[in-house]
């Protein structure tokens, strides 16, 4: 008999007083006695629509049915047949949107936490047993994977499960691309990443750091050097402004910038030497989860006032409803239905206060979303010392502007056929590099793709 | 992990490095910078690439003791490693299709000037080069601009050495005197570069300047590096570093600069250099 309660198991979580003043990982996760009573929510649907709704497809029913009966090795044995990276994706997934949208417990009622129990699964097997996978036979071919995000993580994996000889190159000092820059550590904590990069180099992928492509090597030169196909992950890095007056002045900055200074630089850890802006007041502008993740941080490092500032309204927001929840907990303040119009600067240059108009929402417009429009003559000044800008990103063009033949869309995103290949034969791409900023599991669904088509290509 | 390979500190306070980095010395373009990274904990700095060496697979940087990165990495010796070494980044100079060019250089700026000069020479342009010291103590790197100049004036603030005035005296004086450049290269503090893009502009000379502004990445993914030229921000790590100085917007550029200066300043009072610590122990 199915467990009936209409709510999900809570999940442990750190006091909101106490976290926002710290970056160890909000949620704490169940205990087998949580995740069992969870998992006996689950109806095990005979057509279970939840696996409709996750990009990489999880046999969902039956891997809570293991749960439910205590066999966690079993559980993660089925999440990893077809998701090699379930402690990110349990933690960052958009859930409510995807396996749990189409859950028939939340027709009355919340739906199966199917996040929360694939994230039980993943710690308690790294936390358990934690074995390294094997490195398969080598077939003999080489393969390069440009970019370490969650696409190239997922390509290179299921690469190197095939006998593949896997090279990864990352840009930055550290792999991991948007899951160690981007997301913080209160989120994901690194070391869960750091390891699924250690299963990698113990699968026989090589993780070449510091390796710019496009620059340090092009994609021509890498198949000069015997790499027989390319996969391109590189992501979607490069930020967007305003074009507001005062953008230029200190104490503006992108949220690349400061989360990056933040999680990748350490910035919040006082052994690290990484300078950051030491703010009393802070917007953040933008209602994503880049949003959330920069309005938390600054609240971390010790800001009094963070504020959201979102030209929509609340509804409208694109961030998971649990960061906007931990947000609002941790006593960010959102202004909602307010657009910038200017950056005030003091006699030094550096940001005072940024000035504001009220918005309302009109018509719905392309994304169909009601477009929000500015209620003439209600400007307002909001006293900060630091702008955030979390507006989106794009395709960074070093790649596509390095390798002939490789062709993008107005946005500057790379264009790719139904198997993951680009217009450049042997170049292949996903993730946000081809769909514009999107979510961690897209790209690892892209990835896996690509990885399948690379094999066909190679096998044939 | 990077070796150094090689030290020599050219004056009191400026220190070359060659760094073993075959990756970046194979691609390496006079005009393209690095990023360096001492260790685990330190910043990432970008320094712009001052020679290259492709057969032995080294990197030449050449910088100031200023800050605290540079002074960590200025404590470190040959056989030392560092943890990051990542480039070539940004675009190298455009050194094709030009007769006649001077290259202007203003203390350590010297040492990525001579590269461009270099490369002008390469490329079969005549090259002019101007380069400005506060006085004889820190003048670096003569002999080698001397090989590749056709003409070198070196400036001394205080005429202790060469003559005496800025660079933009003696440029002035090149071009009241009729030389034609088809470009002027500055690279030097951003004051000095501000100051000869003013030289040029009445006799319409277009002037190229090297920014190097606070940057986290080099790969355009933070913004940080973000200068206004001709109304347009511009990332100097992706599009840049080297602008049409008549565009730039340098008051803008001196302001970001200095956003992280009073911490630094504050780092350097309360910062005890370990090694004068450790020498004081030993000879009280």
């Amino acid at each position: 008999m199915a467990n009936m309660t209409l709510v999900k198991t809570p999940m442990p979580e750190q006091d909101p007083q106490v976290r926002a003043h710290n970056f160890e990982e909000v949620a704490l996760g169940y205990t087998p006695e949580m995740a069992m009573e969870e998992a006996g929510r689950c109806l095990k649907c005979k057509n279970p629509k939840c696996v409709e709704g996750c990009p990489v497809n999880i046999r969902i029913p039956e891997f809570i049915g293991l749960v439910a009966e205590g066999k966690f090795q079993e559980a993660y044995e089925v999440i990893t047949s077809t998701n090699s990276l379930p402690a990110l994706s349990g933690r960052v997934c958009p859930q409510e949107t995807q396996c749990e949208a189409r859950c028939v417990r939340g027709v009355k009622g919340e739906p199966v936490a199917i996040g929360r129990l694939e994230r039980f699964v993943a710690d308690w097997y790294r936390e358990n047993v934690n074995a390294m996978p094997q490195k398969v036979e080598s077939n003999g071919k080489k393969v390069a994977v440009v970019g370490s995000g969650p696409a190239g993580l997922t390509c290179a994996s299921d690469l190197a499960k095939k006998g593949y000889e896997v090279t990864l190159f990352e840009a930055l000092h550290t792999a991991g691309g948007v899951l160690v820059y981007g997301i913080p550590e209160f989120r994901l904590p690194k070391s869960i990443v750091a390891n699924e990069v250690k299963k990698l180099e113990a699968q026989g992928v090589t993780v070449m750091t510091n390796m710019v492509i496009g620059r340090v090597l092009t994609i021509d030169e890498l198949f000069e050097m015997g790499f027989k196909a390319v996969f391109v992950g590189s992501g979607a890095g490069l930020p967007m402004f305003m074009n507001i007056p005062g953008e230029s002045l200190k104490g503006v900055m992108s949220a690349n910038e400061y989360l990056t200074r933040t999680n990748l630089m350490k910035a919040y850890d006082a052994d690290y030497d990484t300078p950051i802006i030491q703010s009393k007041a802070v917007a953040v502008v933008g209602g994503g989860n880049v949003a959330m993740d920069g309005a938390r941080c600054a609240m971390r490092l010790g800001a009094d006032h963070v504020y959201i500032v979102y030209r929509r309204g609340e509804a409208e927001m694109p961030a998971r409803k649990e960061e906007q929840h931990h947000a609002k907990e941790e006593g960010i303040e959102f202004k909602t239905l307010c657009n910038p119009v200017e950056i005030l600067g003091d006699e030094n240059g550096r940001v005072c206060g940024i000035k504001c108009i009220r918005m309302e929402l009109g018509e719905p417009d392309a994304s169909g979303r009601r477009r929000p429009v500015e209620i003439p003559g209600s400007e307002f000044v909001l006293d900060v010392d630091t702008v955030i800008m979390a507006l989106g990103t794009s395709p960074n063009p070093l790649i596509r502007s390095t390798t002939p033949g490789l062709e993008t869309n107005r946005k500057g995103c790379l264009i790719v056929n139904e198997d993951e290949m680009t217009t450049r034969e042997g170049v292949f791409a996903g993730g946000d590099a081809v769909t514009g900023a999107a979510t961690v599991i897209l790209a690892m669904g892209a990835g896996k793709k690509a990885a399948a088509s690379i094999d066909a290509y190679l096998s044939k | 992990m990077f070796k150094i390979v090689r030290k020599k500190e050219l004056n009191s306070s400026v220190t070359l490095m060659e760094i073993e980095a075959p990756f970046v010395a194979k691609k390496a373009k006079a005009g393209q910078f690095i990023i360096f990274r001492i260790d685990e904990k330190s910043e990432r700095v970008p320094l712009t690439i001052a020679g290259y060496d492709r057969e032995k697979g080294t990197v030449t940087i050449i910088f100031q003791k200023v800050g605290f990165a540079t002074i960590s990495l200025g404590n470190l010796n040959e056989g030392d490693y560092i943890r990051d070494f990542v480039g070539p980044l940004g675009k190298p100079t455009a050194v094709e299709g030009k007769k006649r060019v001077c290259v202007v250089g203003g203390g350590v700026g010297c040492a990525i000037a001579l590269p461009s000069a270099q490369a002008f020479k390469e490329a079969g342009a005549e090259v002019d080069v101007i380069v400005g010291f506060r006085n004889k103590d820190i003048v670096i790197l003569e002999d080698e601009f001397k090989a590749c100049a056709d003409n070198l004036y070196l400036m001394t603030d205080d005429g202790s050495y060469g003559e005496q005035g800025f660079v933009t005296v003696k440029l002035q004086q090149l071009l009241e005197a009729g030389r034609e450049y088809d470009e002027v290269l500055a690279i030097g503090p951003v004051p000095m570069m501000k100051f000869v893009c003013k030289t040029t502009e009445p006799f319409g000379v277009h002037t190229m300047v090297s920014l190097n502004p606070i940057m986290v990445d080099g790969t355009g993914m933070c913004g940080g590096c973000r200068v206004t030229v001709g109304g347009e921000t511009k990332f100097a790590c992706v599009d840049g570093p080297e602008f049409d100085g008549h565009k730039v917007d340098f008051a803008e550029l001196m302001n970001r600069n200095s956003a992280y200066r009073d911490r630094e300043a504050e780092v350097s009072k309360t910062h005890t250099c370990r090694m004068e610590t450790m020498g004081k122990k030993l000879i009280p």
